[in-house]
This record gives structure tokens, sequence and C-alpha cells, in this order.
């Protein structure tokens, strides 16, 4: 099979996702709407103390992401398994680590995207100086799609479970720790002033190291999932 | 020559065996017809044919390669229509068709309105799938089959909600395909009304 018609059938999947996303938009705004609903919450809870609302600010925009990105993953691969397209995937001519990819990107697009946008907004919301904003930004750009990546392998493997919630909760949040650490450890650092380098390293090698782990991983899970 | 061979297949599901021992070879323009009780194991080993499913012993060799090995290799030659349509409710017909001819090996000599139309769906291409009846949902499923250049045809009850002018037309339609040098494995609870020169090898799975 030559690279165009895998180039195609990739850019065919992630096209249709998309597509399908825009034709459900109300299940589209959902995880987004939790995300600023959670952190908008805080601040009511907390106090106005500026100084307290500060140093917690990017643990709750990070610990939000995490939580939004986990209610949303189970939207990646439910569906398709009900109506029988998996098969279809698994089935295909191309390697399905691939097409999987495809998937995975698609989902970050609706998903993870959507934080990213909205951050800063709630960075203003929770006292985050102006100086940190871009490390937030950039941590969340790094971090999310790991997030993604690593939800991916969970959900393919509990897919096709009757009741995979709570097992995959169990199974994805340990994985999300270190990206959640590194995440608001680069954030506090950014609001001291030192540099972020190292953190940052470390979010951009997760998200490399996850990319070419992942779609594998989770084509193997389907394949499990499905047998 | 393309031929696809299983030696000594078993299956076993929920501790029962299903069966075992199963040989059987599919030449081109012969179709497998699978018969046998509910529950006989039809729908797995089916499922076992595609490489879905992995049978607890035996080989599927396809022109004398094991398909697990083949892999997506082996998936380019065949086209499944299982239980579940595999089209998605909030597309098109038209846009299904597109995804299933960009995941497979996308055949040349046919475009989607063709397709379409050989299967009565003319006039349908852009009314949401979710509008369509369970029969003319399953003409679209079986429209896929014909989008890709795959060889072999694994159908599980491709009959199902058809009516009966729908099941003589698509019986035509796999006809050609056998005809072409194609081939089917095929369950079904319809007596089928093959031409008599196509060559049925019939298996009974509740009767070995």
């Amino acid at each position: 099979m030559s690279t165009l018609s895998l180039t195609s059938a990739f850019s065919l999947l992630l096209k249709r996702d998309l597509v399908l996303a825009y034709r459900r938009r109300s299940e589209l705004i959902n995880p987004m709407l939790f995300f600023v609903l959670v952190t908008a919450m805080f601040p009511l809870g907390i106090g106005n103390d500026p100084k307290l609302i500060e140093a917690v600010g990017p643990g709750v925009v990070w610990v939000a992401a995490l939580l939004a990105s986990l209610l949303s993953l189970d939207s990646m691969f439910r569906s398709d398994f009900e109506d029988g397209s998996l098969e279809q995937f698994m089935l295909s001519a191309h390697p399905v680590s691939i097409l999987v990819l495809a998937k995975i990107l698609a989902h970050w697009l609706v998903t993870g995207l959507p934080l990213f946008i909205v951050a800063p907004l709630l960075a203003v919301l929770l006292n985050i100086p102006a100086s940190a904003i871009p490390t937030l930004m950039l941590t969340l750009i790094l971090g999310t799609p790991v997030l993604s990546l690593i939800g991916s392998v969970g959900v393919a493997l509990t897919v096709g479970l009757r009741r995979g919630g709570v097992i995959l909760s169990l199974l994805v949040l340990p994985l999300y720790v270190p990206v959640l650490i590194f995440g608001t450890d680069a954030v506090k650092t950014a609001i001291i002033g030192i540099p972020t380098t190292a953190q940052i390293s470390i979010l951009g090698a997760m998200l490399v190291g996850s990319l070419v782990l992942a779609p594998m991983a989770t084509a193997a899970s389907l394949r499990i999932s499905l047998s | 020559m393309a031929t696809f061979e299983a030696k000594s297949l078993a299956c076993i599901r929920d501790d029962r065996m299903l069966f075992e021992g199963l040989d059987f070879t599919i030449n081109p323009g012969q179709a497998l017809v699978l018969e046998g009780r509910n529950g006989s194991g039809k729908t797995s080993l089916l499922r076992i044919l595609c490489g879905i499913r992995l049978p607890e012993a035996g080989d599927l060799l396809w022109q004398g390669e094991d398909i697990f090995q083949l892999g997506p290799e082996f998936h380019e030659h065949i086209a499944y229509l299982g239980h579940k349509d595999g089209s998605k409710l909030d597309l098109t017909p038209l846009e299904n068709l597109r995804i299933a001819k960009g995941l497979g090996k996308a055949r040349q000599d046919i475009d989607l309105e063709e397709a379409l139309e050989q299967v009565g769906l003319y006039g349908f291409e852009d009314v949401p799938t979710r509008n369509l009846s369970a029969g003319q949902q399953r003409r679209l499923a079986i429209a896929r089959l014909l989008v890709t250049d795959a060889k072999l045809w694994i159908l599980d009850e491709p009959f199902t909600s058809l009516d009966r002018k729908g099941i003589e037309h698509m019986e035509r339609l796999f006809e050609g395909h056998l005809n072409n040098g194609g081939m089917a494995a095929m369950t079904t609870h319809h007596r089928i009304g093959f031409k008599d020169e196509i060559e049925l090898v019939r298996i009974n799975l509740s009767e070995r």
C-alpha cells in the first residue's frame, strides 16, 4: 500500500471525526464548559485572598484540564465500537496505529485545543501573573496531547466493557500524574521568574514518547477488546 | 491463484467447544455457506476468518501465507459485513462510502454514486444515514463491498431487513462478484437462490 493512500486515509479519517464532532456540537462543548466551571468555582470556594488564589492557580488549571480530558475520553472509540465502525478500521488495508493516530488527533483538536484557547482567561481569573501565562499555554499545548494519547490506550482497553468508566479512571489517572506535576511546576516556577526549560523539555519528551508509543499500544488494545 | 484455506480450526467460547478440526478451501468463484443452529459458532467463525478473532487452534492461509502474519496485506483482499452495518448515522451514505473506499484498497472502475445506484440507493446520497430505513442502511453496508478491490467477501447475515426483491437483487450482485473470480464466505437463514453454476461449499456447524 503506497504512502500516498496512507496519508489520504489519515486525512480522510481526521476529517470524518471532525465532521462527526461538528454534527454533535452539544457534546463538543461539554469538556470545555466543565473546565471553565471548575476553575471558576475555586476562587468562590477559597475566598478572596489573592495570594492564596495565586498559589493554587496553576494546580487548579491543570487538575481541571486533567479531569476535563478524562471526562471526554470515553467518546473517543465508544460510538465507533457500538456501530461496528471500529471493526472496519481493524480490517483496513492500512496500519491500524496510523488510523488510531488520526482519531486521537481529531479528539485532541475537539477536546484539548479548546482548553488551551480558554486557558489565558482562566489564568487571569486565578490571578496568575501575565508573565507566567505564556508558560501555562506552552505546558498545556505540550501536555494536553499527552493526556489524549495516554488516555487512548485506556479507552481502547475498556471500550468492550459495559461499565468501563471506573476502570478507565483508575487505569489512566496514575499515568496522568507526571504530566500534572511537571505542568504545574513549570507554571509555578515561571511565576517566581525562574527559567522553566527543564520542565518544558520533560513535557516535550513525554509528548514525543507517547506520540510514538501510544498509537501502537492503542491499536493492540483495540485488537484485544474486539476479539 | 488466490485461495483461502483453513486448517483444523477450533473455537472455544465460554468454555464450550463450538467446533474443532474444521478444514475447508475457498477457490476463486466459490462461496462458503455456513449453516447451523443459533449459537453454533457461525459468527465466531466468520470473525476468525477476518482475523478479528483468534482461533483456539489451526491455521488460516491466504495464498499459502498465514493471515495473522500478513496483517493489513491480507485485509486489503477482504471486505467484512458484520451484524452491525459499520456506517455512521450522522454521515450521509456518500460520506460513509468515501471512508470505506479510503480504508480499503480503492477500486478504480466504479465511483461512489454508481455503487449507491447498484444497491438501489440512488437519490439518497445526501440524506443523513440516520433517516434511512433499516433495509436501506443494510443496502448501504452492502454498497461498501463494491467500492474496494476486495477478493473475499465475508458476509454475516447479509440479507437482514432486506425485502424480497432486495434479497434477489443482492444475490445477483454476489453472483457477479463470484463470476469475476471473487470469493465469499457467508451465513444466512435465507435459502440462497444463486444460479446453479456457482459452486457452493456448504458446512453445517451443528451437524459435525
